[in-house]
């Protein structure tokens, strides 16, 4: 418990510090990126790295916070997009806001039934157990024909973005409504890690016994990790259908996609928030400038296979020297240069 | 000196980079997108498909200095045959001047671009893939899944059979197993089955390989058990030539296999060795390298040094040859669209306008060095597929060769389901299908823009 | 035999026969993280560049020994090269870590086997006929027969290896214990060195039977999937583990296929391995050799 009360105190003796960062990140994101963005910025890079960061927040709530290892996000990720494409489809009179809420419910209640082997497994154990959430309801989204409206092809297109008469269907617009929706649940998810709920999760994370001895309730902890963590992830994934791709077929969630969403937490840095943002704009924009830069370096006719496999080489390479150089992440990273320019102050 | 030094070149780089600019204007240019896949695990098709659309591209700038002047440009991005990709691609090349179509070559990629190239008005070209009911342009005014959608395949395909039986009428009685990939593509073809059955009263076993395919011993024992006439190969990367090994293992006979049009390629066949001997597999375009446009490719492009393919090998193989055709298709639009709209560069909307008056029958075809190579299209504002035909061809260890006829699909069966499932995508989408008589009515007037 | 019985023996003869192939990839996850406690994710893409290196050479006219040799080589130096580049400077950092780690490597290593050999896909001709043997009605592989007997034989000689050698002692002592291994002045980087070195040799048995059956190209990294519910199943640290749960998921996975496929749908071979290792586990916690209790409640 020492360890994890030392950075909490800390956010309370600081809190105008984070609190002018975060307000001057809103004004940023709220403000300015929408005067001066074009249709590549939101369309290819910021939808997408709103929609990640938000699964990989989920994620880090589970495994970062509560300690409890999972590969099948992109599982629940799917889940939330089907479900809330259903929702929509069958229930059109429900106002958006409701249908995703009940679509992370959707996702939340799989995710409590994926934790129940939480109770008895821990480690790869469980992580390769969640495996089996992940190519369960791959299958499940493929036997029925109905969750895609019967339609041939099993590949569906998601319906408007319009939220009481205000539509959201430019880049720009679909930018903003994933903006609100991730503000919003970065703000809740918040207060759930302040919260003595959230200290608990820390508490299992940390050691099971010591957890239980001061009164800690670890399976149900548990599970409540497993349904929270499993609503903001599938809350991501009708971000990801819904704002970004606006299709949905089961092959884009796919096992790549989990491995994805743990890499951005893990490289973002392990039971942090900023670390899920920090990682997943590495994951996001790293390719993209790897990808420029071999294009500007060797020209447009240069093979862009070649270059592929080149990126493909040099992003390994970076995220092994990086989980080398800085094993607790961006966030850490971010702290220590923090920490430097006020002592150069 | 050196101020002036500085102030003269970033004038004279100003000077060139306006003249670049003019340059641009004057000299006409249509650009195609590529939304390519070289690396991962579909590699293969990739570099085949997108090598041969550039070598054509090619041929046409070098041979005829462009499209009646209009010189053919392009630019690549990869995509790993990863949707998200595809989309990244397509909105950092969206805003390249004189786009003429995008030929991503991946359904999923396609699916995601459909609302997008509807929007911005540029035509979206499937060949042999994409969504079915887009064949009604009525209702998909900008998509185009050319010569072959995957109902005319499944259709083209029990025709073939048939004609191995000896006429429709002996399909009674006859069973057919069906293996197909266990995802949404694999899936989409199963009620066709189902209904041609019916209609010609043979009985169809529709059995699952899950992704990616690389176990198939349950598959085929429940095959052998099954004993079928013949078995339906609806398969996907590794899991064809697992398939026909498997096939062997289980002593079923590889020249009562039939692969679809996803399942026809070297690729599919080469690593199944001795197995795949005799396989049979759907295509719209014969394979090799001695049709005259191929050996104009071979002599043109690749004795320049400029061929695309990195083993000259490759050259006349199937995804090849689909890219070549591909880049037939996509030059004689153009072409098409010039005649309407004057000989310069036309707008993504001018290019579907002529996509919809492609038209080569197969003298034209012939024409074009391509006689043998595909039999002929002829698309129209309601029929976005343009009644393409389909031959079979037949793998012997080291080459495939053609072992049919062209064999036209049932259109007029699978019309109006096709024509049901644009209905309701109207209806989901609030779009009202346009009246093609009407536009075909106001095109006959005076050509604008000449 | 009924034909009814006799599909029974050939779909279970089958599946045993699958079961080893798995075991054989989740073999090398198991000589790894035995050691090291690392869940070697590379180890997909370590066989993908065996057998892409191999079959190359022999495209290019190496004989069949000079070319198993050099990869041979070749696949020594990268688990090496991976114990030393990425392991060693990751020494005592947390599991999730580690695994991250191997999932960059594989990364690197996918990239450079393609970008060295081109992305085509090749056949591999072992040499084996694989017409089918007809046992009283029962049709049985010999491909399969074949690859199972290297298996055995592979387990036979790993099973010799650390029963009767230095290193194989040093090896369990190791896994037993570490800081007792420590203690007795053994030094573990050589240990790990073995190891890796072992496991790429693994991978090139496996990337050459796997890629027999397969063809080489890229889709040869996907079988790790099915090594995955294998180590489950037999435990991550136990080589006999993974033959008898590689036999157990095979004929389980098989037999579901063909029995209950046609009443819940077909494919359920991708996700049934998981289901039913997990099942296992829920009733028997310490798994099918396990005393092993340092991962489980």
């Amino acid at each position: 418990m020492a360890a994890t009360s030392a950075p909490l105190a800390k956010t309370v003796l600081r809190p105008s510090a984070n609190a002018v960062g975060i307000a001057l990140l809103l004004v940023l994101a709220y403000g300015i990126v929408p005067l001066v963005g074009t249709s590549y910025l939101y369309e290819a890079i910021l939808t997408p790295f709103l929609a990640l960061s938000l699964a990989a927040l989920g994620l880090n709530l589970l495994t970062g916070y509560a300690g409890q290892l999972s590969l099948g996000s992109s599982a629940f990720m799917a889940l939330g997009a089907y479900a809330a494409f259903n929702l929509s489809l069958r229930l059109p009179f429900l106002p958006l806001p409701v249908t995703i809420v009940l679509a992370g419910l959707v996702a939340a209640t799989a995710g409590l039934a994926a934790g129940l082997p939480a109770l008895r497994l821990r480690g790869f154990y469980l992580a390769v157990s969640t495996l089996a959430v992940q190519f369960f309801v791959g299958w499940v989204l493929n036997r029925f024909a109905w969750i895609s409206n019967d339609s041939p092809s099993g590949v569906i297109s998601a319906p408007p973005l319009v939220i009481a008469g205000l539509s959201f269907e430019d880049a720009r617009g679909r930018y903003l409504f994933s903006l609100t929706v991730v503000a919003l649940l970065t703000f809740l998810a918040w207060r759930l890690v302040t919260s003595p709920t959230g200290r608990s999760f820390v508490a299992v994370r940390d050691n099971e016994t010591a957890a239980r001895v001061i009164g800690v309730k670890v399976a149900r902890t548990k599970l409540l990790a497993f349904a929270l963590s499993s609503f903001v992830v599938g809350v991501a994934g009708v971000l990801w259908a819904f704002a970004y791709l606006r299709t949905v077929e089961p092959a884009g969630f796919n096992l790549d996609r989990s491995f994805q969403i743990l890499f951005i937490v893990i490289i973002g840095g392990l039971g942090t928030l900023r670390g899920a943002f920090l990682g997943a704009g590495l994951i996001v924009v790293l390719p993209l400038l790897l990808s420029r830069f071999g294009a500007a370096v060797l020209g447009d006719g240069f093979d862009s296979g070649t270059l592929e496999m080149c990126q493909r080489i040099a992003l390994g390479t970076l995220i092994v020297a990086f989980l080398i150089r800085e094993p607790a992440g961006l966030a850490a990273l971010l702290d220590r240069a923090v920490r430097c320019l006020r002592r150069a102050d | 000196m050196p101020t002036l030094k500085i102030r003269l070149r970033s004038a004279l780089v100003a000077g060139t980079a306006l003249l670049a600019l003019t340059g641009a204007a004057n000299a006409d240019e249509q650009h195609f997108p590529l939304q390519s896949y070289r690396v991962g695990p579909y590699a293969a098709g990739g570099t085949g498909f997108f090598g041969g659309f550039i070598d054509y591209l090619n041929l046409i700038n070098t041979r005829d200095g462009g499209v009646n002047g209009v010189k053919l440009t392009w630019s690549e991005g990869e995509t790993q045959y990863e949707v998200e990709r595809g989309v990244e691609v397509y909105e950092r090349l969206k805003s390249r001047p004189g786009i003429a179509a995008w030929n991503p070559l991946s359904v999923g990629i396609a699916y995601a671009m459909i609302d997008r190239i509807t929007k911005d008005k540029v035509p979206l070209i499937t060949i042999n893939h994409g969504r079915t009911d887009s064949t009604d342009g009525r209702v998909f005014p900008y998509v185009f899944p050319l010569l072959l959608n995957p109902y005319s395949e499944t259709s083209g395909i029990v025709e073939y059979l048939a004609s191995r039986e000896g006429g429709l009428e002996k399909l009674k009685g006859k069973t057919i197993a069906v293996l197909f990939h266990g995802s949404p593509y694999g899936k989409e073809t199963i009620p066709i089955y189902e209904l041609l059955a019916k209609k010609y009263g043979f009985k169809v076993e529709q059995i699952e390989v899950p992704h990616p395919g690389n176990e198939q011993q349950s598959q085929w024992l429940t095959i052998r058990r099954l004993k079928p006439d013949y078995v339906v190969l609806r398969g996907w990367g590794v899991m064809n030539p697992v398939a026909l090994k498997t096939a062997q293992k289980t002593g079923f006979p590889a020249n009562r296999i039939v692969g679809n049009v996803w399942s026809n390629s070297e690729e599919d066949v080469i690593p199944a060795g001795e197995a795949a001997k005799g396989y049979v597999a759907i295509t719209t375009q014969a394979s090799g390298a001695e049709y005259p446009v191929l050996q104009e490719v071979t002599k043109t492009v690749y004795g320049a040094g400029t061929g695309n393919l990195a083993d000259r090998k490759r050259i006349g193989s199937v995804y090849h040859n689909l890219g070549i055709v591909n880049g037939i298709l996509n030059v004689e639009a153009v072409r098409a669209a010039q005649e309407k709209f004057g000989k310069r560069t036309l707008t993504g909307d001018e290019v579907r306008w002529g996509f919809e008056h492609l038209r080569l029958d197969e003298a034209r075809v012939a024409a074009l060095g391509a006689k043998g190579l595909f039999h002929s299209i002829n698309v129209t504002c309601a029929n976005h597929e343009g009644e393409g035909r389909v031959t079979f061809q037949q793998w012997d260890g080291a080459k495939w060769s053609v072992v049919s006829d062209w064999i036209a699909p049932d259109w007029a069966t699978l019309r109006p389901i096709i024509e049901a499932s644009s209905a309701t995508y109207a209806k989901e989408h609030g779009l009202t299908p346009r009246d093609c008589a009407k536009e075909e009515a106001a095109s006959q007037a005076p050509a604008v823009g000449q | 035999m009924s034909p009814d019985l006799a599909f029974l023996v050939e779909v279970l003869v089958g599946g045993l026969l699958s079961g080893v192939m798995y075991a054989l990839v989740a073999i090398g996850f198991v000589l790894i993280y035995k050691t090291s406690g690392v869940l070697n994710f590379a180890q997909g893409a370590m066989l993908l560049f065996a057998a892409l290196t191999f079959v190359s050479l022999t495209e290019r006219g190496v004989p069949f020994a000079g070319a198993f040799v050099a990869t041979l080589g070749v696949m020594v130096l990268l688990g090496l090269t991976i114990e030393r580049a990425v392991l060693r400077p990751l020494v005592n950092q947390p599991p999730i870590t580690l695994f991250m780690a191997t999932l960059g490597v594989a990364y690197v290593i996918e990239g450079a086997a393609q970008l060295a050999w081109g992305t085509q896909v090749h056949g591999l001709d072992l040499g084996i006929d694989d017409t089918p043997i007809d046992i009283a009605g029962v049709f049985v592989s010999r491909f399969d027969l074949f690859a199972a007997a290297v298996a055995g034989l592979m387990v036979a000689v790993l099973s010799l290896f650390f029963r009767y050698t230095r290193t194989g002692l040093a090896f369990r002592a190791v896994a037993d214990d570490p800081l007792a291994a420590l203690n007795t002045g053994l030094r573990l980087p050589r240990i790990w060195a073995a190891v890796w070195i072992a496991s790429g040799i693994v991978a090139l048995v496996a990337g050459l039977l796997w890629g027999a059956r397969l063809g080489v190209q890229f889709s040869l990294s996907l079988v790790v999937l099915k090594a995955l519910p294998v180590l489950v199943l037999g435990g991550f640290d136990s080589i006999l583990g993974a033959i008898v749960a590689g036999l157990i998921v095979g004929a389980v996975e098989k037999l579901s296929e063909v029995y209950l496929g046609p009443f819940i749908g077909g494919g359920i071979e991708g996700w049934i391995a998981y289901v039913a290792a997990l099942g296992f586990l829920l009733v028997r916690p310490s798994g099918l050799f396990g005393v092993r209790s340092v991962e489980r409640v």
